[in-house]
């Protein structure tokens, strides 16, 4: 069989996905005899057409121009990856989304009609069909390598769907939300990652989205408890996954549940968000 | 049909940059009408969508405008919040900063001198060719990039990313032994450092010097890096409050980067040669020795040289990385306490790159009214420009293959963050009739 080919693209985002490839210190050389990179313009100016068999794509899509782009990725492409939060969720560019983005434009630019974006910030699965994802802002590096060596193997990955206490139980970490009542958002997010944050006496702020099954309803009077609601939850869950859908409606729900509360006090000074 | 006097060169995705941007240069009658560092990276709006945000969410939200210098972000994102507050973080919290910051600068340094600019100098498309004839030292660039992400782990949590930084401090303050891990692979770090000087020092070089006013952060006593006061080479020099004053960015139709220019003086440059014209006296011992050796002592004024320099930073953050370990003694908190008042703060740190601003407006209940990033790639965009428009003008007489992969060289000298600078590249060289 030919050497698979890999190419690696990059929409909006911050290159720290791709990055992590070149971070594999210890297996990049072994990768690069195993795979022909194909197309990879942070790491060389070596171009070769496609069809690649493995893409890795990073990034959200924001211009109109993106959006003729990952099509023809997609046709060029036999097994196609999204690699970190921007490409499985829109990123923490998706924080335009909803928002006014003419006057967004023109706070950041002098002369907005120089600048073309869409309205929303959206994840590559929101334009084609996605055959894998590896969640994270940024992705991990042991995820990465996992599904490199899974496609090369022929095997499926292993990418687990349950949530970050699994992985604060495996590594031992005391849970920081019911020891020490910080703020955490483990329950209800997607392993991969490893369980940093806790481990640094930290709650998890979410990057890698949400698990499968997370309940944010049940999370949300414990977060209460610890001293997160309204509008501080609603910030809480808009970061690097605010357009994951269950994180989208946590956000609105503790958003509605500010404007009540503020509504019974007789206050409503809140900023405007 | 084009004539010989008229050229169009274009590169429309440039390579071994971080982000994208195309480059177009137009040559007509024999001159060189245009030069345009486009960057098309699109735009993310982060300076709108941090007001309504908490004071203590900048540094992690700003993390994400570069996964290649995230603490730069973050560390500039901390001290401009702080001011703001009317809190100063000393002690041995401000020597974890500056260690995290050598992680950082050790990671990128590495990152550019051998995976993207030294396959110019050779003469390969990438690292992994290079590899192929020169297993070795790839390795040796990829173990110095390793000692780097090893800091960014203990210390931060995750090499891109980190997560233990807050305002005020740390989450977590490292034991001494955890930071005592890093030592061994710091201490060979320290001689890859050394020999990576040697190595491109021995480079061929062209012929070729900027005139540019240069620009860095100087903290007197040491090579500044996570802190201190904006000085130029001309004798400039002005608070970290005053840097809106001074400096004034504007928007051109061909970029999604804004230009940054001195007010009334026009062009400058940030980055590793304005740091090492301005704080070369106070580099280490192993770092200014390696400096004198690869021939720096006049000075350096050529960009593509800026790699010798670079490497001269690398060895300079190993061994700092090495001092700041052996004379850590952990804090008896991790971090100050910083509560919010309403007011303006101000920051700036050295990215690998160059200067990189933060201020922030924030009301009495810590809610963000506004925010403005200058980061370093929008400041040295004038001085690629001007700098390819001269490259070029001396260089008609090779033909579009060959004068387009200088160009791109002479682009990757200022090892440009698009991403960052998002607010970067295809070459594109239109040779057309007058």
């Amino acid at each position: 069989m030919a050497t698979p080919t890999l190419a690696v693209w990059k929409f909006a985002s911050c290159d720290g996905c791709q990055l992590s490839l070149l971070d594999c210190e210890d297996e990049l050389l072994a990768l690069a005899g195993a795979v022909r990179i194909a197309h990879f313009l942070e790491a060389s100016s070596a171009v070769a057409d496609g069809p690649y068999d493995i893409s890795l794509v990073e990034g959200s899509v924001t211009t109109a121009g993106d959006v003729a782009r990952i099509h023809r990725v997609r046709e060029q492409s036999g097994v196609l990856v999204t690699i970190g939060a921007c490409a499985t969720a829109g990123g923490v560019q998706a924080l335009r989304n909803g928002a006014d983005v003419e006057e967004f434009r023109r706070v950041v630019y002098a002369r907005p009609e120089y600048v073309a974006t869409l309205a929303e910030s959206t994840p590559i699965s929101a334009h084609v069909p996605v055959d894998y994802e590896l969640r994270g802002c940024p992705i991990s590096r042991a995820q990465l390598l996992e599904l490199l060596g899974a496609l090369l193997a022929g095997r499926r990955p292993r990418l687990p769907t349950h949530s970050v206490c699994f992985e604060c139980k495996s590594r031992g970490t005391a849970c920081v939300l019911v020891a020490a009542g910080t703020p955490c958002l483990g329950p209800v997010t997607q392993a991969g990652c490893g369980a940093i944050c806790p481990a640094y006496g930290r709650g998890c702020y979410g990057c890698f989205g949400p698990a499968a099954r997370a309940d944010t309803d049940a999370l949300a009077p414990v977060l209460r408890v610890a001293g997160v609601a309204g509008e501080d939850l609603a910030r809480l869950y808009r970061t690097f996954n605010a357009a994951a859908p269950a994180f989208r409606a946590a956000a609105g729900r503790a958003e509605s549940a500010a404007g009540e509360a503020t509504d019974h006090e007789g206050g409503g000074d809140d900023p405007p968000r | 049909m084009t004539h010989r006097g008229d050229r169009a060169l274009q590169v429309a995705g440039l390579a071994r940059v971080e982000g994208e941007g195309a480059m177009r240069v137009r040559v007509v009658d024999g001159r060189v009408s245009d030069v345009r560092l486009e960057i098309y990276e699109p735009p993310r709006f982060f300076e709108a969508f941090l007001r309504g945000r908490r004071y203590t969410e900048p540094p992690d939200i700003t993390a994400r405008i570069c996964g290649i210098c995230p603490v730069a972000y973050q560390l500039s994102a901390c001290q401009a919040i702080e001011d703001a507050c009317g809190v100063e973080v000393g002690g041995a919290v401000a020597d974890l900063r500056r260690l995290l910051y050598c992680g950082e600068w050790i990671e990128s340094h590495a990152l550019h001198v051998y995976l993207l600019h030294a396959p110019d100098f050779l003469g390969y498309p990438g690292v992994v060719e290079l590899a192929r004839d020169h297993r070795d030292i790839v390795e040796r660039g990829l173990a110095l990039k390793k000692a780097g992400n090893a800091i960014l782990e203990v210390l931060g949590g995750r090499a891109v990313h980190p997560v233990n930084i807050r305002v005020g401090g740390f989450y977590r303050a490292p034991d001494r032994a955890a930071l005592a891990t890093l030592r061994p692979a710091l201490r060979r770090a320290l001689d890859d450092a050394l020999a990576t000087v040697s190595w491109v020092a021995g480079f061929n070089f062209p012929d070729f010097t900027h005139e540019h006013e240069m620009l860095a952060l100087v903290e007197p006593g040491r090579y500044a890096i996570e802190r201190g006061t904006p000085r130029t080479d001309r004798g400039l020099t002005f608070p970290v409050r005053e840097f809106e004053t001074h400096v004034r960015e504007e928007q051109v139709p061909h970029s999604t980067a804004l230009h940054a220019h001195l007010a009334g003086c026009g062009r400058y440059l940030t980055g590793p040669l304005a740091r090492f014209a301005l704080s070369r006296q106070w580099l280490s011992t192993a770092a200014a020795q390696a400096a004198t050796a690869a021939g720096l002592d006049g000075g350096c004024r050529n960009p593509f040289r800026s790699i010798v320099v670079r490497a001269v930073e690398l060895t300079y953050a190993v061994e700092e990385a090495l001092r700041l370990i052996d004379g850590y003694e952990p804090p008896a908190r991790s971090y100050v306490e910083v509560p919010a008042r309403e007011g303006r703060g101000y920051g700036a740190t050295e990215a690998p790159r160059g200067t990189l601003f933060h201020r922030y407006e924030l009301a009495a209940d810590g809610i963000l009214r506004s925010a403005r990033i200058v980061p370093p790639t929008s400041q040295n965009q004038a001085c690629v420009e001007d700098d390819l428009r001269r490259f070029v003008q001396d260089r008609l007489d090779l033909d579009d293959r060959r004068l387009t992969h200088d160009c791109e060289q002479a682009i990757r000298n200022y090892d440009p963050c698009i991403s960052c600078a998002t607010h970067f590249l295809d070459l594109t060289v239109e040779r057309e009739p007058a």
